[in-house]
Protein backbone atom coordinates (compact mmCIF):
# COMPACT_ATOMS: atom_id res chain seq x y z
CA UNK A 1 0.00 0.00 0.00
CA UNK A 2 1.54 3.46 -1.04
CA UNK A 3 0.24 4.78 2.28
CA UNK A 4 3.02 8.16 3.56
CA UNK A 5 5.10 6.08 5.88
CA UNK A 6 5.61 8.67 8.54
CA UNK A 7 2.44 10.99 8.50
CA UNK A 8 0.24 7.92 8.33
CA UNK A 9 0.11 4.65 11.05
CA UNK A 10 -1.71 1.14 10.76
CA UNK A 11 -2.47 -1.40 13.68
CA UNK A 12 -4.54 -4.35 13.12
CA UNK A 13 -7.26 -4.98 14.70
CA UNK A 14 -8.95 -8.28 16.49
CA UNK A 15 -10.46 -10.43 14.08
CA UNK A 16 -12.66 -13.07 15.45
CA UNK A 17 -13.90 -17.08 13.67
CA UNK A 18 -17.05 -15.06 14.54
CA UNK A 19 -16.90 -11.58 12.69
CA UNK A 20 -19.31 -11.78 10.13
CA UNK A 21 -17.04 -9.42 7.33
CA UNK A 22 -13.88 -10.79 5.85
CA UNK A 23 -10.61 -9.44 7.16
CA UNK A 24 -10.04 -6.27 6.11
CA UNK A 25 -6.42 -6.60 7.19
CA UNK A 26 -4.65 -3.15 8.48
CA UNK A 27 -6.30 -0.16 9.49
CA UNK A 28 -4.83 3.50 9.44
CA UNK A 29 -4.83 6.77 10.89
CA UNK A 30 -3.52 10.08 10.49
CA UNK A 31 -0.39 11.67 12.65
CA UNK A 32 -0.21 14.69 10.98
CA UNK A 33 3.83 16.66 10.78
CA UNK A 34 2.08 19.35 13.12
CA UNK A 35 2.75 16.43 15.76
CA UNK A 36 5.78 16.45 15.62
CA UNK A 37 6.79 20.33 14.87
CA UNK A 38 6.51 21.45 18.71
CA UNK A 39 7.04 25.21 17.77
CA UNK A 40 7.46 25.97 14.22
CA UNK A 41 11.26 26.96 13.28
CA UNK A 42 12.15 30.20 11.62
CA UNK A 43 12.80 30.31 7.87
CA UNK A 44 11.24 26.87 7.10
CA UNK A 45 11.81 26.27 2.76
CA UNK A 46 8.62 27.31 1.14
CA UNK A 47 6.36 25.94 -1.52
CA UNK A 48 6.14 28.89 -4.39
CA UNK A 49 2.82 31.01 -3.88
CA UNK A 50 1.32 28.79 -6.82
CA UNK A 51 1.97 25.57 -5.14
CA UNK A 52 1.34 26.75 -1.80
CA UNK A 53 -2.21 27.17 -2.87
CA UNK A 54 -2.73 24.11 -4.55
CA UNK A 55 -1.06 22.44 -1.42
CA UNK A 56 -2.72 24.17 1.20
CA UNK A 57 0.12 25.55 3.06
CA UNK A 58 2.85 27.55 2.17
CA UNK A 59 5.89 25.10 4.12
CA UNK A 60 6.72 21.66 2.65
CA UNK A 61 7.18 20.35 6.39
CA UNK A 62 3.61 20.67 7.29
CA UNK A 63 1.89 19.28 3.83
CA UNK A 64 0.41 15.90 4.31
CA UNK A 65 -1.43 14.89 1.51
CA UNK A 66 -3.95 12.55 2.31
CA UNK A 67 -5.09 9.25 0.32
CA UNK A 68 -8.52 7.41 0.17
CA UNK A 69 -9.18 4.99 2.30
CA UNK A 70 -8.40 2.33 -0.25
CA UNK A 71 -11.44 -0.59 1.89
CA UNK A 72 -14.27 2.13 1.52
CA UNK A 73 -13.77 1.72 -2.25
CA UNK A 74 -15.42 -1.82 -2.55
CA UNK B 1 -27.92 36.52 -17.09
CA UNK B 2 -24.26 37.36 -17.45
CA UNK B 3 -22.04 36.09 -20.45
CA UNK B 4 -20.34 33.19 -19.52
CA UNK B 5 -16.62 34.42 -17.93
CA UNK B 6 -13.13 33.10 -20.34
CA UNK B 7 -10.65 31.02 -19.11
CA UNK B 8 -8.49 34.13 -18.63
CA UNK B 9 -10.99 35.18 -15.44
CA UNK B 10 -9.92 31.70 -13.77
CA UNK B 11 -5.99 31.85 -14.60
CA UNK B 12 -6.02 35.10 -13.44
CA UNK B 13 -8.07 35.05 -10.44
CA UNK B 14 -6.17 31.80 -9.40
CA UNK B 15 -2.58 33.91 -9.71
CA UNK B 16 -4.39 36.27 -6.44
CA UNK B 17 -5.49 33.47 -4.83
CA UNK B 18 -2.45 32.18 -4.50
CA UNK B 19 -0.64 35.50 -2.98
CA UNK B 20 -3.58 36.27 -1.02
CA UNK B 21 -2.88 32.34 0.47
CA UNK B 22 0.61 33.25 1.09
CA UNK B 23 -0.31 36.30 2.61
CA UNK B 24 -3.01 34.61 5.08
CA UNK B 25 -0.47 31.64 5.89
CA UNK B 26 2.58 34.44 6.87
CA UNK B 27 -0.15 36.28 8.46
CA UNK B 28 -1.03 33.25 11.16
CA UNK B 29 2.74 32.44 11.25
CA UNK B 30 3.34 35.95 12.27
CA UNK B 31 0.83 35.94 15.14
CA UNK B 32 3.03 33.28 16.69
CA UNK B 33 6.18 34.39 15.54
CA UNK B 34 6.07 38.39 15.78
CA UNK B 35 9.53 38.91 15.71
CA UNK B 36 10.09 37.14 12.44
CA UNK B 37 11.47 40.24 10.65
CA UNK B 38 12.12 37.94 7.19
CA UNK B 39 8.36 36.53 7.41
CA UNK B 40 6.97 40.15 8.13
CA UNK B 41 9.09 41.39 4.71
CA UNK B 42 8.11 38.64 2.54
CA UNK B 43 4.37 39.80 3.93
CA UNK B 44 4.83 43.34 2.79
CA UNK B 45 6.43 42.53 -0.48
CA UNK B 46 3.50 39.75 -1.33
CA UNK B 47 0.57 42.36 -0.39
CA UNK B 48 2.40 44.79 -2.95
CA UNK B 49 2.08 42.19 -5.58
CA UNK B 50 -0.98 41.39 -4.73
CA UNK B 51 -1.79 45.08 -5.46
CA UNK B 52 -0.31 45.04 -8.67
CA UNK B 53 -2.44 41.65 -9.71
CA UNK B 54 -5.60 43.19 -8.79
CA UNK B 55 -5.41 46.18 -11.29
CA UNK B 56 -5.58 44.41 -14.44
CA UNK B 57 -7.78 41.76 -13.17
CA UNK B 58 -10.27 44.73 -11.57
CA UNK B 59 -10.54 46.46 -14.95
CA UNK B 60 -11.31 43.36 -17.13
CA UNK B 61 -13.84 42.12 -14.56
CA UNK B 62 -14.90 44.50 -12.16
CA UNK B 63 -13.85 45.19 -8.54
CA UNK B 64 -12.91 42.45 -6.12
CA UNK B 65 -13.55 44.72 -3.00
CA UNK B 66 -16.21 47.00 -2.29
CA UNK B 67 -13.49 50.56 -2.19
CA UNK B 68 -11.99 48.66 -5.60
CA UNK B 69 -10.98 51.59 -7.51
CA UNK B 70 -13.23 51.29 -11.35
CA UNK B 71 -14.91 53.72 -13.49
CA UNK B 72 -17.53 52.76 -12.90
CA UNK B 73 -19.96 50.58 -10.33
CA UNK B 74 -19.03 46.86 -10.94
CA UNK B 75 -18.97 45.87 -7.03
CA UNK B 76 -22.55 44.30 -7.01
CA UNK B 77 -22.78 42.75 -10.45
CA UNK B 78 -21.90 39.05 -10.71
CA UNK B 79 -21.31 36.43 -11.33
CA UNK B 80 -20.50 35.76 -7.64
CA UNK B 81 -17.27 33.53 -5.96
CA UNK B 82 -19.87 30.59 -5.35
CA UNK B 83 -21.25 31.31 -9.02
CA UNK B 84 -18.30 30.91 -11.17
CA UNK C 1 -15.47 44.36 11.28
CA UNK C 2 -14.58 42.54 7.63
CA UNK C 3 -14.46 43.48 4.48
CA UNK C 4 -15.52 41.31 1.62
CA UNK C 5 -13.24 40.23 -1.06
CA UNK C 6 -15.33 38.84 -4.13
CA UNK C 7 -13.41 35.88 -4.45
CA UNK C 8 -12.96 32.19 -2.76
CA UNK C 9 -9.71 31.34 -0.93
CA UNK C 10 -9.28 28.16 -3.02
CA UNK C 11 -11.40 27.68 -6.27
CA UNK C 12 -13.87 25.13 -5.85
CA UNK C 13 -14.69 22.46 -8.63
CA UNK C 14 -17.52 20.23 -8.92
CA UNK C 15 -16.93 17.62 -11.82
CA UNK C 16 -20.03 15.23 -11.01
CA UNK C 17 -23.73 15.99 -10.56
CA UNK C 18 -23.91 13.66 -7.38
CA UNK C 19 -26.22 16.06 -4.69
CA UNK C 20 -26.00 13.04 -2.18
CA UNK C 21 -22.57 14.75 -2.20
CA UNK C 22 -23.95 18.07 -1.00
CA UNK C 23 -25.82 16.19 2.10
CA UNK C 24 -22.60 14.63 3.62
CA UNK C 25 -21.02 18.10 3.06
CA UNK C 26 -23.22 19.76 5.13
CA UNK C 27 -22.04 18.51 8.14
CA UNK C 28 -18.69 21.01 7.89
CA UNK C 29 -21.47 23.90 7.00
CA UNK C 30 -23.99 23.41 10.05
CA UNK C 31 -22.41 20.37 11.84
CA UNK C 32 -20.20 20.36 15.29
CA UNK C 33 -17.13 20.65 14.07
CA UNK C 34 -18.09 22.62 11.21
CA UNK C 35 -16.65 25.82 9.54
CA UNK C 36 -19.73 27.61 10.85
CA UNK C 37 -18.55 26.01 14.50
CA UNK C 38 -15.32 26.97 14.13
CA UNK C 39 -15.88 30.74 13.06
CA UNK C 40 -18.53 31.36 15.89
CA UNK C 41 -16.09 29.65 18.61
CA UNK C 42 -12.77 31.37 17.64
CA UNK C 43 -13.84 34.82 17.37
CA UNK C 44 -16.21 34.54 20.86
CA UNK C 45 -13.24 33.20 22.47
CA UNK C 46 -10.79 35.98 21.25
CA UNK C 47 -12.65 38.55 24.18
CA UNK C 48 -11.44 36.58 26.77
CA UNK C 49 -7.72 35.01 26.00
CA UNK C 50 -4.30 37.00 26.58
CA UNK C 51 -3.46 39.94 24.81
CA UNK C 52 -0.68 37.47 23.05
CA UNK C 53 -2.93 35.18 21.14
CA UNK C 54 -6.15 37.30 20.04
CA UNK C 55 -4.83 38.13 16.69
CA UNK C 56 -4.22 34.71 16.46
CA UNK C 57 -7.87 33.66 17.26
CA UNK C 58 -9.35 36.66 15.32
CA UNK C 59 -7.30 35.46 12.09
CA UNK C 60 -7.91 31.91 12.02
CA UNK C 61 -11.51 32.51 12.96
CA UNK C 62 -11.89 34.82 9.84
CA UNK C 63 -10.24 32.00 7.54
CA UNK C 64 -12.94 29.90 8.66
CA UNK C 65 -15.50 32.32 6.62
CA UNK C 66 -13.86 31.82 4.02
CA UNK C 67 -14.01 27.67 4.12
CA UNK C 68 -17.26 28.07 5.25
CA UNK C 69 -18.13 30.01 1.28
CA UNK C 70 -16.29 27.32 -0.11
CA UNK C 71 -18.11 24.45 1.51
CA UNK C 72 -21.97 26.77 0.93
CA UNK C 73 -19.78 27.19 -3.11
CA UNK C 74 -19.89 23.23 -3.15
CA UNK C 75 -23.16 22.13 -1.90
CA UNK C 76 -24.67 25.16 -3.99
CA UNK C 77 -23.23 23.53 -7.08
CA UNK C 78 -24.38 20.17 -6.13
CA UNK C 79 -27.77 21.36 -5.74
CA UNK C 80 -28.74 24.22 -7.76
CA UNK C 81 -29.43 22.17 -10.89
CA UNK C 82 -30.70 18.73 -9.55
CA UNK C 83 -34.57 17.88 -9.81
CA UNK C 84 -36.87 17.48 -6.43
CA UNK C 85 -36.72 13.60 -7.91
CA UNK C 86 -32.74 13.74 -7.97
CA UNK C 87 -32.95 15.34 -4.24
CA UNK C 88 -35.19 12.69 -3.10
CA UNK C 89 -32.79 9.75 -4.29
CA UNK C 90 -29.54 11.63 -2.84
CA UNK C 91 -31.64 11.21 0.90
CA UNK C 92 -32.49 15.13 0.96
CA UNK C 93 -36.26 14.70 0.71
CA UNK C 94 -36.67 15.40 4.34
CA UNK C 95 -34.25 19.31 3.76
CA UNK C 96 -36.19 19.65 0.26
CA UNK C 97 -39.69 19.76 1.99
CA UNK C 98 -38.37 21.82 5.00
CA UNK C 99 -35.95 24.32 2.55
CA UNK C 100 -36.74 23.99 -1.05
CA UNK C 101 -33.03 24.77 -2.99
CA UNK C 102 -32.20 26.51 -0.07
CA UNK C 103 -28.78 25.94 2.01
CA UNK C 104 -29.44 25.29 5.64
CA UNK C 105 -27.15 25.09 9.07
CA UNK C 106 -27.50 21.50 9.93
CA UNK C 107 -25.66 18.77 9.94
CA UNK C 108 -25.53 15.64 7.31
CA UNK C 109 -28.56 13.94 9.28
CA UNK C 110 -30.30 17.03 9.12
CA UNK C 111 -30.40 18.76 13.06
CA UNK C 112 -30.01 21.99 12.88
CA UNK C 113 -26.71 23.93 14.24
CA UNK C 114 -26.81 24.95 17.96
CA UNK C 115 -24.88 27.19 19.87
CA UNK C 116 -23.90 24.23 22.49
CA UNK C 117 -21.43 22.80 19.71
CA UNK C 118 -19.31 25.65 20.79
CA UNK C 119 -17.53 25.96 24.13
CA UNK C 120 -16.05 28.89 25.79
CA UNK C 121 -14.65 28.63 29.02
CA UNK C 122 -12.95 31.56 29.91
CA UNK C 123 -9.91 29.59 30.44
CA UNK C 124 -7.51 30.11 28.19
CA UNK C 125 -6.19 26.66 28.21
CA UNK C 126 -9.18 25.31 28.12
CA UNK C 127 -10.53 27.41 25.21
CA UNK C 128 -6.99 26.56 23.44
CA UNK C 129 -7.08 22.90 24.03
CA UNK C 130 -11.27 23.17 22.73
CA UNK C 131 -9.79 24.54 19.48
CA UNK C 132 -6.92 22.38 18.40
CA UNK C 133 -9.45 19.17 19.72
CA UNK C 134 -12.26 21.40 17.19
CA UNK C 135 -9.23 21.50 14.33
CA UNK C 136 -8.36 17.54 14.41
CA UNK C 137 -12.21 16.39 14.44
CA UNK C 138 -13.07 18.68 11.55
CA UNK C 139 -9.77 17.47 9.53
CA UNK C 140 -11.15 13.83 10.60
CA UNK C 141 -14.64 14.99 9.23
CA UNK C 142 -12.88 16.25 5.63
CA UNK C 143 -11.24 12.41 5.37
CA UNK C 144 -14.04 10.77 5.92
CA UNK C 145 -15.87 12.57 2.91
CA UNK C 146 -12.83 12.29 1.12
CA UNK C 147 -13.23 8.73 1.64
CA UNK C 148 -17.15 8.59 0.43
CA UNK C 149 -16.69 10.91 -2.51
CA UNK C 150 -15.45 10.11 -6.15
CA UNK C 151 -15.53 13.56 -6.94
CA UNK C 152 -11.45 14.59 -7.92
CA UNK C 153 -12.17 18.10 -8.17
CA UNK C 154 -14.67 18.08 -5.05
CA UNK C 155 -11.62 15.71 -3.49
CA UNK C 156 -9.21 18.33 -4.36
CA UNK C 157 -10.87 21.27 -2.72
CA UNK C 158 -11.37 18.94 0.73
CA UNK C 159 -7.75 17.92 1.11
CA UNK C 160 -6.89 21.96 0.63
CA UNK C 161 -9.31 22.42 3.64
CA UNK C 162 -7.98 19.44 5.31
CA UNK C 163 -4.74 20.90 5.18
CA UNK C 164 -5.86 24.24 6.81
CA UNK C 165 -7.18 22.11 9.79
CA UNK C 166 -3.70 20.79 10.66
CA UNK C 167 -2.08 24.44 9.98
CA UNK C 168 -4.71 26.12 12.44
CA UNK C 169 -4.07 22.81 14.54
CA UNK C 170 -0.38 24.32 14.76
CA UNK C 171 -0.97 27.70 15.23
CA UNK C 172 -3.17 26.97 18.39
CA UNK C 173 -0.51 24.56 19.73
CA UNK C 174 1.80 27.39 19.63
CA UNK C 175 -0.47 29.60 21.11
CA UNK C 176 -0.18 27.22 24.05
CA UNK C 177 3.30 27.18 24.46
CA UNK C 178 3.38 30.95 24.32
CA UNK C 179 0.79 31.14 27.09
CA UNK C 180 3.37 29.19 28.92
CA UNK C 181 5.79 31.40 28.42
CA UNK C 182 8.45 28.65 27.55
CA UNK C 183 9.01 30.20 24.54
CA UNK C 184 10.55 33.54 25.95
CA UNK C 185 11.89 31.07 28.52
CA UNK C 186 13.89 28.98 25.95
CA UNK C 187 15.58 32.26 24.57
CA UNK C 188 16.72 33.66 27.96
CA UNK C 189 19.28 30.83 28.38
Amino acid sequence: MAKNQVYTKSYHPYHSLNDPCPDPGEKHYSTPPHLYMGFQPEKLPQFTPKEALQKGTLWPALYDPYEKNQKLKG
Amino acid sequence: MPKTLPKEYYSMLEEIQAVDFAITELNLYLDTHPEDQEAFKQLTELSEEKQRLLKPFEQKFGSIRPDGIDDHWTWSKGPWPWQV
Amino acid sequence: MWVYEKKLQYPVKVSTCNPQLAKFLVEQYGGADGELAAALRYLNQRYTIPDKVVGLLNDIGTEEFAHLEMIAAMVYKLTKDATPEQLKQAGLADHYVNHGEALFYSNAAEVPFTATYIQAKGDPIADLYEDIAAEEKARATYQWIIDMSDDVDLNDSLRFLREREIVHSLRFREAVEILKEERDRKKVF
